[in-house]
């Protein structure tokens, strides 16, 4: 690119404060918060920490979604992704013999990631309702399929056993919590890296997108390119969270592309807002809290007190959780 | 002169293009051949066929016939980002801003933009690019807005903005479509004369602009072109084009039409 000023030169003060401090910090609070839950989890209960580990791996689903909506769009199939990639976890356990759970949850992502590359450019065309509908589609074909394939266990779906990690069995009394610190370090790991790619020049072009199409052509950016990306990107994170999540529940079934449970992960990108990564597992933490308390308390109204929560967060915090410690939509 | 010659000579030529919506003729025959470092004002009433023009040459509507080159290469089906990437850069009639996001960070998406290849990490708020954000605001004089988001600013700043934008690039060819549009008659002297010094700092970008206050146009234009119809009913320099009968008649109104 030719520039109109030279780049070189002392920047301002202010400039080189905003590369650094911004990803420091990130870092810094990231692996805190790793920490901590590691730490937090050996102390609590098992209950909790498998609430945790779902809550991680289903926050790693609408970490994909949020990538989308900062675009502009919101997919309701991601329900799909988590499919392919359960579904490859588990297929990949007992077919191959394969059983590392790190390798599993890696495998889930990359399979997710390489069934969405053919549909993202179609994808990448459309937008509003008419994108949300093309990738509630492709999830229903998705879970008719899985219904009907005998050799997939069909509406059943089938069993997988406990994994292992790095060559070791898990022990019966900490399997659940190396699991869930798995979850805790992948999720992590995975918000970090979303954080950098926000803050990169590729996800500002992903806000630019959102606002103003015509003017990111004319710049000489390609908005396909930009949502073709990351619908791919999406769809790694969603078979990761798959692959996660049928480690950790030991079973998959076709309901994993059920449009309810795309729903799910569209309703934990709202609730997190589109500008803080952290905020997405807290939603999805705060989801998997109400939804285990509903259930055991008014097991027929659960839904009832998911949507006042809902309709309480768009009321009073249009731009999610997220929107209570971040200040604009960059920073 | 031959047409090789021609195409080498200018750096922007459009010929014979022809374009209709339906009865409508918005472009018939245009032929105009621009050199390097021009200042040229396209005028002529609404409707008379400016912004069709300019449209063309960005790629935003395709001519029915005729062809556009720009140093030599043809362009005219190619898209806007692809014209874009050869040099041709452009501001808009309403800006096109992204409000949510601050000055700064518009600035950053233009220069993101420009990159052959966007990068999975590369801080878009790193200094090299904030550096050359903040030499451009300096020029257009909009570095006490740097931090505000853009939906609160004024009219007049977010066109300066908007073409400051389209500046990242050090286009070969800069086209303004009504750059004081929008904007108070006592602003309208000084915000262009920060457009045109803006611009002077740039070596050798050619500058067409849409304008419709003549005042503007004798003061900051080395060649005029009056659009009416669809064709061309003037082309030269400002003294000139501005005293043509077809000009007085269509465009200024001077004289009463016949």
């Amino acid at each position: 690119m030719a520039a109109v000023v030279p780049a070189t030169g002392t920047p301002p003060p202010m400039a080189r404060r905003d590369a650094r401090v911004s990803h420091g910090r990130t870092v810094a609070l990231g692996v805190a918060a790793c920490a901590a839950l590691a730490l937090g989890g050996w102390f609590a209960p098992k209950w909790l920490t498998f609430l945790i580990t779902m809550a991680a791996a289903n926050g790693l689903v609408s970490l994909g979604i949020v990538g989308l909506m900062r675009g502009g769009v919101v997919p309701f199939g991601q329900g799909m992704m988590l499919a392919i990639g359960g579904y490859t976890a588990a297929l990949v356990f007992n077919q191959l013999g394969f059983t590392d759970a790190l390798g599993l949850a890696l495998g889930g992502g990359v399979a997710a990631a390489l069934v969405a590359a053919p549909f993202a450019p179609l994808l990448a065309r459309y937008r509003g309702i008419f994108f949300a509908m093309l990738t509630l589609a492709l999830s229903m074909v998705t879970y008719g399929l899985l219904m009907k394939l005998d050799m997939l266990g069909g509406s059943d779906g089938f069993n997988v056993s406990r994994p292992t990690l790095f060559g070791m069995a898990l022990p019966d009394a900490h399997a659940g919590y190396i699991l869930y610190l798995l979850a805790v370090v992948l999720a992590t790991v995975m918000s970090l890296l979303a954080r950098v790619y926000f803050d990169s020049t590729r996800g500002l072009v992903t806000l630019a997108v959102r606002e103003n199409e015509l003017r990111v052509e004319y710049l000489g950016g390609s908005v396909r390119q930009a949502m073709t990306v990351n619908f791919i990107l999406a769809a790694f994170c969603g078979g990761m969270g798959g692959a996660l999540a049928v480690l950790a529940l030991g079973h998959i079934e076709p309901n994993f592309s059920f449009w309810t449970t795309s729903g799910e992960f569209v309703f934990v990108a709202i609730l997190g807002g589109w500008q803080s990564v952290a905020a997405v597992f807290v939603a999805s933490t705060v989801l998997e809290v109400v939804r285990s308390f509903s259930s055991a308390y008014f097991p027929n109204t659960w839904q009832l007190a998911l949507g006042l929560f809902l309709l309480f967060v768009i009321r009073f915090l249009p731009r999610g959780i997220g929107s209570l410690w971040m200040r604009g939509p960059t920073q | 002169m031959d047409a090789g010659a021609d195409a080498v000579s200018f750096v922007l030529e459009a010929k014979g293009l022809q374009k209709r919506f339906g009865a409508v003729v918005a472009a018939a025959d245009i032929d105009i051949g621009i050199t390097a470092g021009e200042r040229v004002s396209l005028i002529g009433s609404n409707g008379a066929g400016k912004t069709t023009f300019v449209n063309m040459i960005t790629g935003y509507l395709k001519p029915d016939e005729g062809r556009i080159t720009l140093s030599g290469r043809d362009i005219t089906r190619l898209d806007p980002r692809a014209i874009t990437r050869l040099g041709v850069a452009r501001s808009f009639q309403i800006p096109q801003l992204y409000g949510d996001l601050t000055v700064l960070d518009n600035m950053l998406v233009a220069t993101a933009c420009h990159a052959q290849r966007l990068s999975f990490w590369q801080p878009a708020r790193r200094p090299g690019a904030i550096a050359q954000a903040d030499a451009l605001l300096e020029r257009f004089r909009l570095v006490e807005h740097r931090e505000r988001r853009v939906a609160e600013l004024p009219g007049g700043v977010r066109k300066l903005l908007d073409i400051a934008m389209a500046l990242t690039a050090a286009p070969k060819l800069l086209l303004l479509d009504e750059p004081t549009s929008g904007v108070s008659a006592e602003e309208k002297f000084p915000m262009m004369d920060t457009i045109m010094a803006a611009l002077g700092q740039e070596k050798g970008t050619t500058v067409l602009f849409v304008e419709h206050d003549m005042d503007i146009v004798e003061r900051h234009a080395d060649r005029v072109i009056a659009f009416y119809a669809g064709r061309i009913i003037a082309d030269d320099v400002p003294a000139v084009a501005l005293a043509a009968d077809d000009v007085r008649r269509y465009v200024t109104g001077e004289l009463l039409q016949e």
